[in-house]
């Protein structure tokens, strides 16, 4: 036999009515159909309780049903009417409470997983046709329209459309999508119309991804909650002890059963998962994705936050600014670097590709020979001539002797903030390619958020060279900038961090950052919008290109953290000060489980503040409007 | 080997973790036993030569959980 939540709502109402008809007995003096409706009461709520702990039972395994039904049964048989009935009832109703105020907790993950698509319009034989959402093959072409949700990942083959991304990327304000850009399943289509052509589908989905990675995050347990799960499993055999030892001392069954009901850990055991579980939860709705508990107490506990510079302080889509070409066409050397830098997956070099088609010039060389050197740039032959482009130190390395002038004309060009990209053509120093990327304009707000948070210091770790790197020192008034580091030198430089003893959070964008990121005691990847290493390496994952909302992760863990730290004391205060009072004969069952249940309540409404946690900060509005209402709930 | 996901009423107690982990685990063929509390959702791992979902469906609702939706995938191990 099963019960479901309905079927225990009713009893806890009906058993609720007895309880007040038993009241209405007691005052017009009707004593016998006082007790017969009180024991009628206990038995109809003393039911499910026991159909429980038996349940459990058979499964070998320990409940709190089963203390419950030992007090109870104890209870009836002393003659004790009025708390049996009292009991079982606030055991119901306190359970009924639980699941309502529980699942506000688990509110923004379910509003999130509700934004799943569930049908799709798909053209298939030339006919369109809706067909549910997991039914959708990879190659099938969707039609997404006005106020649709598009079903899968693909990218668009037609059509036109603001998409609110919302779902992927927290970031409410749409996004323009035409041919060729790439859709996430779960956005909306805002105004306009889609054709995609689907690439991943159903459980695939980065949508659906990010559903699975928060369900697991929310299971995953932080040091705190194995503490208190360790310290339950040490502490339920022990009040059993505890209450032998009362029973033998006092001989006195009705204090001893209070005493082992009250001792139950109810509070305790659910005080740290659920402001876990609404911290979570809130993060995911904000586009901020945390690994688990363990990443929200990581992330509460930093000290120093070390930024990469390219796609993470600053924008990260460079632009050629100039081009210096030593005595030849300028075009001519950008058309030959261009062709070697196709075979580059640096973004430096396919900025230098993306200008020259920007400047017109199509059916670039087959670059051959090609050798990148990691952090430094690449070696190629193009058209039969050699082609070296990149650092300094690669010049050096290659035998490539670099002027006076020239060295005097790329320092120029770096303290104006560029990177310069020496370019050299069979051995030749030809020119210098700069290129320049912007500061985030959320930079400086984020920045200033960490350091009133408690962060005490921020460092910038960049390949880039030390003038640009200087340049966005300054102006975001960073602690400490380091310039023209390899990627194993990053690691290095964080491994130093921790070495000595401080708390690193790394921020960075994409594989280059991945090791760093590794290696911090908390990785965050930027803008991952689906990226697979970034989500798999990092602890946190932005999911909108956003610095604010790294912000907002750091302010939400420590909330998160102090409101964890809160239910647990309140849980263990409210439990020793009940078990002193059963001890002292002040508190008997009923009053010692309705402040039980009471404890527990609070625990999970302390919580529920989490869910609706901003920052602090008012929410954005169109139009300047002053949001009224609640304030926010946890005041930094 | 197939993974079932089965989707119940919200659990409220954390001892039904280990209630039906322990039941499922115990049973043969059945690779690995997870439940995702927060979510209120069982997965499964097993072999489908040994036993099918519906059997373990049929446990966990013997155990006092109503299933409510369930979703077969094929386990990428």
């Amino acid at each position: 036999m099963n019960m479901t939540g309905k079927q225990k709502a009713w009893i806890t109402a009906v058993t609720g009515g007895l309880l007040v008809l038993a009241i209405l007995f007691h005052l017009t003096g009707l004593q016998e159909l006082r007790s017969s409706t009180l024991i009628l009461s206990t038995v109809i709520a003393g039911a499910p309780i026991a159909l429980k702990a038996f349940q459990a039972l058979r499964m070998k395994a320990f409940s709190i049903e089963l203390l419950v039904t030992i007090a109870v049964a104890g209870a009836l048989f002393i003659g004790e009417y009025v708390e049996s009935a009292a009991v079982t009832f606030l055991f119901l109703f306190g359970a009924y409470l639980e699941a309502r105020t529980l699942e506000k907790t688990r509110k923004s993950l379910k509003d999130l997983v509700d934004m799943a698509p569930q049908e799709a319009t798909v053209v298939r034989d030339g006919r369109e046709m809706v067909i549910p959402a997991d039914e959708v093959e990879a190659g099938d072409r969707v039609l997404v329209r006005t106020g649709g949700k598009v079903p899968v990942d693909g990218r668009v083959a037609g059509g036109r459309a603001h998409l609110n991304e919302a779902a992927i990327t927290g970031e409410s304000v749409p996004a323009s999508k035409a041919d060729g850009d790439a859709v996430f399943s779960g956005t909306i289509v805002d105004s306009g119309y889609l054709e995609v052509i689907a690439e991943k589908t159903g459980d695939d989905t980065t949508f659906a991804r990010i559903i699975e990675l928060v369900e697991e995050a929310q299971e995953s347990k932080t040091k705190t909650q194995q503490f208190l799960e360790k310290f339950a499993n040490i502490y339920t055999p022990g009040i059993v002890v505890l209450s032998v030892i009362v029973y033998l001392l006092t001989q006195n069954i009705e204090l001893t059963l209070t005493f082992l009901v009250i001792a139950c850990p109810g509070a305790l055991v659910i005080s740290a998962p659920v402001s876990i579980v609404a911290g979570i939860g809130n993060g995911a709705k904000n586009g901020v994705l945390f690994k688990g508990g363990e990443s929200v107490e990581s992330l509460a506990k930093i000290d120093t936050v070390v930024f990469d510079k390219t796609g993470t302080l600053t924008k990260g889509r460079p632009e050629v600014t100039a081009i210096d070409a030593f005595g030849g066409d300028a075009d001519k050397l950008l058309r030959m670097i261009a062709a070697a830098e196709t075979a580059s997956e640096h973004h430096l070099g396919r900025t230098i590709v993306e200008e020259a088609g920007n400047r017109g010039m199509v059916g670039l060389e087959q670059p051959e020979e090609v050798e990148i050197i990691k952090g430094h740039g690449l070696t190629a032959t193009v058209g039969g001539m050699r082609i070296v482009a990149g650092t300094r130190k690669l010049m050096a390395e290659n035998g490539i002797g670099v002027t006076p002038e020239a060295e005097a004309a790329a320092t120029a060009r770096e303290k104006a903030g560029n990177t310069a990209i020496f370019a050299a053509v069979d051995g030749q120093l030809r020119g210098l390619i700069s290129i320049a990327d912007r500061i985030r304009p959320e930079a400086q707000d984020a920045i200033r958020s960490f350091r009133a948070n408690g962060v005490k210091q921020i460092i910038m770790l960049t390949g880039d060279n030390r003038h640009a790197a200087a340049l966005v020192g300054r102006q975001l008034g960073l602690d400490e900038v380091h310039a023209e580091l390899l990627p194993e030198d990053k690691v290095a430089f964080v491994k130093k961090l921790k070495d000595d003893g401080r708390r690193v959070a790394m921020a960075g964008d994409g594989v280059n950052d991945a090791p760093a990121i590794a290696t911090a005691d908390i990785g965050i990847a930027m803008g991952a919008g689906g990226t697979d290493i970034s989500m798999e390496t990092a602890d946190v994952v932005l999911m909108a290109d956003r610095l604010d909302q790294f912000a907002h992760a750091r302010s939400l863990a420590k909330a998160t953290v102090r409101n964890m730290k809160q239910n647990t004391w309140l849980a263990v205060g409210t439990v020793f000060l009940l078990l002193a009072g059963v001890l002292l004969g002040k508190i008997l069952l009923a009053s010692g489980m309705l402040i039980h249940e009471l404890s527990v309540l609070i625990v999970i409404l302390n919580a529920i503040r989490l869910v609706r946690y901003n920052g602090g900060k008012k929410e954005r509005m169109p139009g300047g409007v002053e949001p009224f209402g609640p304030q926010p709930a946890v005041v930094e | 080997m197939k993974q079932v996901v089965l989707q119940m009423e919200a659990l409220t107690c954390p001892s039904c973790i280990k209630k039906i982990e322990g039941a499922l685990g115990k049973m043969d063929g059945v690779e690995q036993a997870k439940v995702l509390f927060n979510s209120g959702k069982v997965k499964a791992r097993f072999d489908e030569r040994k036993i099918n979902a519906e059997e373990i469906e049929r446990t966990v609702t013997k155990l006092g959980y109503p299933v409510l939706s369930k979703k077969m995938s094929q386990s990428a191990h």
